[in-house]
């Protein structure tokens, strides 16, 4: 059995932290996002559907500046939300977690967007004659239908925060145990002569990770299809 | 409660127009060819869609008029509907199907009524299955109890059985004549099988290209040749009540009256005086000038020849009065004396030299008995 040291679990645990609390934030927004996305019939809704995907294609570099401008403390949001609320982004653990949720965001709106639409329409109007309200109908069947791709879309969130760099290093730079990551562990490691052995443990730790991710998002997937086939 | 109808819409270069209303409780057909608008119609009533004219409404209450812009929501008009393909929640057992509209709804059913329901349907023993792995039959009597339990003002059943083979489709019929005949309910049901509508609907509204052509007792409606161009589905034909008057299963044979008149059909396993409801189509019926002797036909009737009509350049439509006495020349559409219609060849017909209020013989092939009728 091969044992960590201290600064790789110190990576591994800062990892599933940030991604953890990005993908639990993140979640009901993208719910939403994607609920109206999905059923929505509104204008602007094309430019909604853009600005979800933006960060699937600008270079997450530039997220991490944007994110900068934005929050940082000297930024008008930043400082306000500094000032009223001690809530500080920048070189800390939180704003790694923003920067994660943003850039994972689309991942999530995807996946829950698309198991929405695979919804038969015709149950909503079985419903809506049964005598349910549009919440109550995304409550008793959007939700509840929704969840293969809500899971779906959480864990492969999830995996892709797990491997943010660009966006993390610009922004909250990389600070040991407090935004250092895997990625950011493996990239120092490698940018440390001799480094190459603490770069291949962690490297072998983040396929270690991926996959069980994987393993257990397709476990989930396999009992809540065999549960909502019809 | 009644329902009445008045609406016209457009889809693309489709136009319906539907006009008809419905005061008695009972099975209502809408019937007509594939594409013909009955669908549309009942999505109209329900609130699926909405219609660019006109005025729907449902007992006492308004659900729809277009001079009044009043357009109540589809949750708010009670109406019970069972579509084609079911459509049961799959994440919900089948306890929870059948109770989702009952919790929803103010107006709630006695719990010995919901019980009443779930037995009548023979689907207590399921209650605790998912649907994805109930029959197709099995789905359809959930999805039928699912709008019953939310105790709708009128149920919409739109071709609850076309989805079904004949096995299956026998097993349901049953429980919508039970259906028929226990509740105090309007049912629209649409379909384009006339054996169907022959066994089960006590009114008909006949529906073609987007109009409503007419309406009224199945009786009279499928006794109509006029109706009879409208694709060949309108298998012309009659529909009569009659009684189980005696039986004899050793022979596998009963005997019904149907106004004085015996008929030997197939044995049933109805009781005697048994109300029952033959359909005779047209086809099944030939004519003969003198009482035919050695043939397998059992039902040879005399009849008096009060209606002649070309359906087309081949065939002749012709309505048969039972009994040769003289009255049978008066009989109409009021009178309380059955009528059968025969389809035969324009050439037969000249061949026998037929003619009207000739006194003629109505060999019956084959007798179809549904179920047993409604008591009036």
């Amino acid at each position: 059995m091969i044992t960590l040291t201290p600064a790789e679990i110190d990576a591994l645990l800062l990892s599933l932290r940030i991604s953890g609390v990005a993908v639990a934030c993140a979640l009901p927004l993208a719910v939403l996002t994607a609920t109206a996305l999905a059923l929505g019939r509104f204008p602007g809704r094309f430019i909604l559907d853009a600005c979800v995907h933006l960060p699937l294609i600008l270079p997450p570099v530039v997220m991490g500046y944007l994110l900068l401008i934005g929050f940082g403390t000297r930024a008008p949001l930043g400082a306000w939300l500094y000032e009223t609320f001690d809530i500080r982004f920048v070189f800390s653990w939180t704003g790694a977690a923003l920067a994660s949720a943003i850039v994972s965001f689309p991942f999530q709106v995807r996946a829950i967007r698309l198991s929405l639409e695979n919804v038969n329409h015709g149950l909503y109007q079985a419903a809506e004659s049964l005598g349910a309200g549009p919440i109550d109908r995304f409550f008793s069947l959007t939700l509840p239908l929704a969840w293969p791709g809500i899971i779906a879309g959480a864990i492969t969130a999830f995996a892709a925060s797990l491997g943010e760099f660009g966006a993390i290093i610009t922004f909250v730079s990389n600070i040991p145990g407090e935004t250092r990551t895997l990625p950011l562990a493996i990239y120092t490691a490698i940018q440390t002569p001799g480094g190459e052995l603490a770069a291949a443990r962690l490297a072998a730790l983040s396929i270690g990770l991926a996959f069980t991710g994987l393993l257990l998002s397709e476990l989930a997937m396999r009992r809540i299809r065999k549960r909502n086939a019809s | 409660m009644s329902i009445s109808v008045s609406i016209s819409h457009q889809i693309g270069k489709f136009a319906l127009d539907a006009d008809f209303s419905i005061e008695e409780p009972g099975i209502t057909a809408l019937f007509g060819p594939s594409g013909s608008g009955k669908t549309t119609i009942i999505n109209i009533i329900a609130g699926l869609t909405r219609p660019r004219r006109g005025r729907v409404q449902l007992g006492d209450r308004v659900l729809f008029d277009h001079a009044r812009s009043i357009n109540l929501a589809i949750r708010k008009r009670r109406v019970g509907y069972v579509f084609q393909d079911a459509r049961l929640f799959p994440h919900m057992s089948v306890h929870d199907n059948l109770y989702y509209g009952a919790k929803r709804n103010r107006l709630k059913l006695a719990a010995s009524d919901q019980q009443d329901i779930i037995e009548m349907l023979g689907i207590h023993k399921l209650l605790h299955r998912q649907p994805n792995n109930l029959s197709g039959g099995e789905k359809q009597r959930v999805a039928l109890g699912r709008a019953l339990l939310a105790n709708p003002d009128v149920l919409l059943l739109d071709e609850p059985l076309s989805a079904l083979d004949q096995a299956r489709k026998e097993e349901i019929l049953p429980y919508f004549e039970s259906l028929r005949d226990q509740r105090k309910l309007p049912i629209l049901y649409v379909s384009h099988a006339i054996d169907e509508v022959a066994r089960l609907a006590d009114q008909m509204v006949v529906i073609d290209n987007g109009k409503t052509l007419a309406n009224g007792s199945v009786f009279d409606m499928l006794g109509r040749t006029d109706l009879a161009p409208l694709a060949g589905q309108f298998d012309t034909g009659t529909v009569l009540p009659a009684r189980v008057a005696s039986r004899d299963p050793k022979a596998q044979v009963s005997f019904l009256d149907c106004a004085g008149q015996r008929i030997v059909v197939p044995y049933l396993g109805h009781a005697i005086n048994t109300p029952v409801r033959l359909h005779i189509r047209a086809r099944d019926v030939m004519i003969a000038r003198t009482p035919p002797a050695g043939i397998s036909a059992n039902n040879v009737i005399p009849v008096t020849i009060i209606r002649m009509a070309g359906s087309n350049n081949d065939t002749l439509d012709i309505s048969l009065a039972f009994g040769h006495d003289l009255d049978a020349i008066h009989t109409g559409p009021a009178s309380d004396r059955p009528s059968i219609h025969a389809r035969i060849t324009s050439w037969s017909a000249n061949r026998l030299n037929l003619g009207l209020h000739q006194k003629v013989f109505a060999v019956i092939k084959s007798v179809t008995v549904n179920g047993h009728l409604r008591e009036q």
